[in-house]
């Protein structure tokens, strides 16, 4: 009996852990949009907007949209020249470090904590 | 710190919409030497100076953009004295940071990006929005809390040390007009430290 009990104990432990290691492993994949939108306002407002071009192209259907993409806006050349589509995982790398992702690109901003460029793309993902 | 106060609340400044877009010659040529006053600026850096003059090209936009929302602010005729006076200040704030980055990307060989018409920020920045004294700040506000974020966060970017210590002069700028438009929006300052430039 004391045996049962004891194999029970460790089996719930290990689906607790299963679970939160679930959860933990699903927020540092997707990112919250809330949070992101006040990381979005605080960091990138200055440059962007989500319907206006201002210094830096507007953001509105970003996810999915090939770099370089807004027709009224006037890009760089690595912008306009480049290929990349702007999908999460390249958004998350263009947020860490542009220049790595397209050289010769203007933008010189980078967002040091992979947990602040996840709530942003999340964000970024919602703006359609 | 307090003389730059002082200078907004009780220096007399002549705050018609006339005064309001020329007073940047009088204002811009203490700021200029800030930066292209050091001739030994350009010779001294060392690096991708191209890619240094492209991130202050981003400033310069920036600074472009500031100048012409205090203008949209003040034609509005929603800004009331000693409002208006304070923002007539911070626009010749901007307006010594743009002579002075231009005058840099020029001796770094860069050119300068061009300013749009105000009908353009206008549009981007919706002014027709604007219906009161505390629309026109808060944008305001919200401009100068990029701003000091933006040149913050390119800090690290710089090649060049004195360029990055000149991001964090102008950083310091707009922090003091973000405090002073937070403060007469009745807003609280931040609680915590560190809040900028995370």
């Amino acid at each position: 009996m004391r045996s049962h009990n004891y194999r029970t104990a460790i089996i719930s432990s290990l689906l607790m852990a299963a679970s939160c290691a679930i959860a933990q492993s699903n927020t540092t994949t997707v990112g919250s949009a809330l949070k992101g939108k006040e990381i979005y306002d605080a960091r990138c407002s200055a440059c962007h907007s989500v319907d206006a071009n201002r210094v830096g192209p507007m953001h509105l259907s970003v996810l999915g949209r090939k770099a370089g993409g807004v027709k009224s806006y006037r890009y760089s050349d690595a912008l306009n020249k480049s290929k990349v589509v702007w999908t999460r995982e390249n958004l998350l790398s263009w947020l860490k470090n542009p220049e790595e992702l397209i050289p010769g690109q203007r933008m010189g901003y980078a967002m040091d904590l992979a947990e602040d460029r996840l709530d942003v793309v999340a964000y970024l993902a919602t703006l359609k | 710190m307090k003389s730059l106060i002082l200078n907004t609340t009780t220096q007399p400044i002549i705050a018609s919409r006339r005064s309001f877009m020329g007073t940047a010659g009088m204002l811009s040529a203490g700021a200029v030497a800030l930066l292209a006053g050091k001739d030994s600026l350009a010779q001294a850096m060392g690096g991708d100076m191209s890619k240094d003059a492209a991130i202050l090209n981003v400033a310069l936009g920036l600074e472009h953009e500031a100048i012409n929302a205090y203008q949209l602010g003040a034609m509005s005729g929603l800004l009331q004295k000693p409002v208006l006076d304070i923002a007539v200040s911070f626009q010749s704030h901007h307006k010594g940071h743009r002579d002075a980055l231009i005058a840099t990307i020029q001796k770094m060989g860069g050119t300068p990006v061009a300013e749009k018409k105000i009908d353009e920020y206008a549009k981007a920045l919706k002014a027709d929005t604007l219906k009161n004294q505390g629309d026109v700040l808060d944008l305001a506000a919200r401009l100068e809390l990029g701003a000091i974020n933006a040149y913050l966060g390119v800090i690290p970017a710089f090649g060049s040390k004195d360029l990055a210590k000149i991001a964090g002069r102008l950083a310091a700028d707009e922090t003091m007009h973000y405090s002073i438009l937070t403060n007469a929006l009745g807003r609280p300052l931040p609680a915590g430290a560190l809040t900028f430039g995370a």
